[in-house]
């Protein structure tokens, strides 16, 4: 249906679900149990950044995926995307659908500019110029244009854009009735208004605002796999394969490649303008190149090449770097209290640098792991499992299989 | 490759989707029960602690956490209830806060704005975090205090020393005791007057963000205004580790003092680079070349060694103080981790003891009675003499301490000596200083 064959309609269905019963799926233990405070991620936050990222990660695959062109600087977009959702939010008014507009269309002009010089080199050197580029606007953002004692004050610098009582907001109002700073909204709903149901032990939250996000990534992902399935991708795909024989066949393969680097930037920006829209407040170390990292890491991990896979590791990416910076010490004793005393101490004295702040270090481990043993990413690993108990099927006919 | 084929089961699970989908927007109307945002309702309270754990503040943030876990340990009973004998106020009683025990969670800023947030974000979705305190930055302090207001919950501010603080980012939600870069420059600038005479030419290296844009600010102002000149202010990114591409030029700009707007890891890279340069033996314009360091706090003299001798600084409160209550939180943290607090623990241990009275004196959690308790509430016995939570601007004013680095330490903590303590009438300021003017409180926010 809508275009999609029917291998694609199941996965976009199954992915539908997935973000819509999120809350339940994120929810498994019941509240105020050890294991809920550590393992649930169903609260609003979270939930949020599961499918924000999701989108910018989807965005990236377009470009890494069916090209194979590295950038390394994709957080620029992302930053930028902030910047403009929260410049519309002090000067427009609070409804999220112009901030997200904003985002996008300077997300996507800067792409165009960026695209434009970086691509003009492949390989390694496009990688580098768009690093390169990308540190420069972290800069910018970061100090140049963010002093409050110069005239251009854009970004506020290292305290982060945020909303004041004094702001503009020409189609708002600037202070609410009762003196409080107005919260963003969909034409009145409140993206930080929630429901929360209790059953039995559980406790389940809706929250408008992942809602709102969970179905701008649905359209998202729906929007990728057409890109993935039309001749338009199938150039990407050709250019990632070889792009010099694209060349000798006298196709010009420059417009092309622009072309999905601004789709991408502008998924990236979309990606800001929502984060904005959740949370209005944009720091520059959202433009960090560790930001921009992070991006490629929850592609590979996820699967590049795949429909599914960005969402896949955008989630696994944020969900450990979650919990596991929130285990200290003391969880640790409670968890391995069946141990005689001396063994504990001795355990806890070293997974210690495992969690907390030492969460880099676990998640850098299960990143290797996943490229050693699954190169093709967590997907893979779903393949594999599927493959060794459901029914055998041709694998050119699954929709996650890599792109090239 | 369109397919669009209608089977049953096809109708039936597009139909329950999108019928949830239209069923969504009515449940959201429903609002929750409780009177104001993550009311305690069994027999615990659960406070959060986010400090930085990772970053240029890692040192403070881990003292901090210290201190919360000593707070916490006190205010259920525990331990020898430290500044809770000393307190003026005796609401206090041991039993947790109105009764209910008080648990805590920890999270780790990363000194990044974005991280704070997230932080603090999981501990009031997640958590039910009543009250959210901590910050070793003043930008993560700013913007964590922005949502916390938005959220409705109190945001009790731990070490941050930005004007803006409790100027053109105050919020009705958000509580200081720590002092602030105005105070610290009319506590300093008298002292310096004294010291380095009135013909001098400053040279400042800040660290690029609200806080040390205040402070230089402050800084400048208060030295113009004695006589000096301000030769140069240069600005620094705070994950800066190595400065001496920043002190090189400070040797040729014809500069008598170098101000070191910098905080920990900063000021002890800056310091040391400085040092080696050898500024501190140099001679210029017939006078002796002098360094300051406006915020100073203990773990900074000690990262930086033998360097601090000598150099001159302000800070919030100092582990030699004599007065009671001083020597009860000395003692009590001492004997729990074997060495004295810093400023950083002592102005959080303060926040959390004063949170919680305010709480059982408002006799409620509800953060508008909270802040009612608080604003214009003079306390003594925390270890600062007489203070007052100025109902205007949500800040505490009390003495501030001018050190200087100790030329003959006794001990491994002994590094900093006293050398006046401000009275607070020198330090306090009108509610609509030029340096603090453009914000505004707003309401108290419930959630």
């Amino acid at each position: 249906m809508l275009g999609l064959n029917k291998k694609d309609t199941t996965l976009f269905w199954i992915v539908a679900a997935m973000s819509l019963l999120a809350p339940f799926i994120l929810n498994p233990f019941p509240e105020g149990s050890s294991l809920a405070q550590m393992f649930n991620a169903g609260y609003p936050d979270l939930m949020q950044r599961f499918v924000i990222f999701g989108i910018l990660v989807i965005g990236f695959n377009i470009l890494f995926g069916l090209t194979g062109y590295l950038s390394f600087g994709h957080a620029a977009f992302l930053g930028i995307g902030s910047y403009s959702a929260v410049w519309m939010f002090k000067l427009v008014g609070m409804n999220v659908i112009p901030a997200i507009l904003l985002a996008m269309i300077v997300s996507g002009v800067f792409a165009l500019l960026i695209g434009y010089v970086s691509l003009r080199r492949s390989g390694i050197y496009f990688s580098i110029l768009t690093l390169a580029i990308a540190q420069m606007c972290y800069n910018l953002a970061y100090s140049v244009l963010g002093n409050p004692a110069s005239s251009y004050n854009l970004t506020n610098g290292e305290t982060g854009l945020q909303l004041s009582l004094d702001d503009a907001r020409i189609f708002g109002e600037s202070v609410t009735a009762d003196g409080a700073l107005p919260v963003t909204n969909f034409f009145g709903l409140a993206m930080r208004s929630s429901y929360k149901m209790d059953v039995g032990g559980w406790l389940f939250t809706f929250n408008a605002g992942y809602y709102f996000s969970a179905i701008i990534m649905l359209i998202s992902f729906y929007v990728s796999i057409r890109i993935f399935r039309s001749p338009f991708g199938m150039m990407l795909r050709a250019v990632k394969s070889n792009q010099q024989r694209m060349n000798y066949t006298g196709l010009n393969t420059r417009p092309y490649i622009l072309a999905a680097f601004v789709i991408s930037g502008i998924y990236a920006g979309l990606a800001g303008g929502l984060l904005s829209s959740m949370d209005p407040l944009a720091g520059a170390e959202r433009m960090h190149w560790t930001a921009s990292g992070e991006i490629v890491i929850m592609a590979i991990l996820g699967g590049v090449g795949t429909l599914v896979g960005p969402v896949i590791g955008a989630g696994f990416n944020e969900y450990f770097k979650n919990i596991l910076s929130k285990i200290n010490d003391s969880v640790l004793h409670d968890w391995l209290a069946f141990m005689p005393d001396g063994i504990e101490n001795l355990m806890v004295g070293f997974l210690h640098y495992f969690v907390g702040k030492g969460w880099h270090l676990t998640l850098g481990i299960m990143f290797m792991l996943v490229i050693i043993f699954l190169p093709g990413g967590l997907v893979e690993g779903g393949q594999r499992i599927a493959k060794k108990f459901g029914r055998k099927k041709k694998s050119d006919e699954t929709s996650t299989t890599p792109a090239e | 490759m369109s397919t669009s084929n209608f089977t049953r089961r096809g109708v039936l699970k597009s139909g329950a989707v999108a019928g949830a989908g239209v069923a969504l927007p009515t449940i959201f109307t429903a609002s929750s029960a409780a009177a104001y945002m993550n009311e305690p309702t069994g027999s615990t309270v659960t406070l959060g602690f986010n400090v930085p754990q990772t970053g240029a503040y890692a040192d403070e943030g881990a003292d901090e956490l210290r201190a919360y876990e000593l707070a916490v340990e006190h205010l259920n009973g525990g331990g020898d209830a430290g500044m809770m004998n000393t307190f003026s106020s005796k609401a206090l009683k041991g039993n947790g806060i109105l009764g209910k025990k008080v648990e805590f969670v920890t999270g780790d800023t990363q000194t990044k704005s974005d991280a704070a947030r997230a932080s603090a974000k999981s501990m009031i979705e997640k958590d039910g975090a009543v009250m959210i305190t901590g910050g070793s930055s003043s930008g993560v302090a700013i913007a964590v205090q922005g949502l916390c207001q938005e959220a409705g919950v109190i945001f009790m501010a731990g070490l941050t020393h930005s004007n803006d603080t409790t100027g053109k980012d105050k919020k009705a939600n958000g509580f200081r005791h720590f002092f602030n870069g105005y105070m610290s420059a009319a506590a300093l600038a008298p002292v310096l007057e004294k010291l380095y005479g009135k013909d001098r030419n400053a040279y400042h290296l800040t660290a690029d963000y609200t806080w040390g844009w205040t402070q230089e600010e402050s800084i400048a102002a208060a030295t113009e205004a004695m006589g000096w000149n301000t030769v140069n202010k240069v600005r620094t990114p705070l994950a800066s580790t190595d400065f001496s591409s920043y002190i090189a030029p400070v040797l040729n700009s014809g500069a008598d003092v170098l101000v070191l707007n910098h905080y920990g890891g900063n000021m002890v890279n800056s310091l040391t680079n400085a040092v080696q340069f050898g500024l501190r033996d140099k001679m210029v314009n017939g006078k002796q070349f002098e360094i300051v360091v406006p915020l100073y706090s203990r773990l900074m003299a000690k990262g930086a060694g033998e360097n601090v001798k000598g150099i001159h600084g302000s800070t919030n409160w100092h582990w030699s103080l004599t007065d009671e209550g001083s020597k009860a939180f000395v003692k009590s943290f001492g004997t729990k981790y074997g060495f004295p607090p810093s400023q950083a623990a002592h102005t959080v241990y303060c926040q959390t003891m004063l949170y919680a009275d305010a709480a059982e004196r408002a006799g409620t959690f509800n953060p508008c009675g909270i802040a009612e308790a608080l604003e214009g509430f003079e306390f003594d016995g925390l270890g600062n003499g007489k203070t007052l939570y100025r109902a205007e601007d949500h800040q505490c004013f009390k003495d501030v301490l001018v050190v200087r680095g100790k030329e003959n330490p006794t001990s491994e903590f002994d590094l900093l000596e006293v050398v006046e303590v401000t009275p607070t009438a020198q330090v306090t300021y009108a509610p609509d200083h030029p340096m603090f003017a453009g914000g505004a409180l707003g309401t108290c926010n419930a959630g």
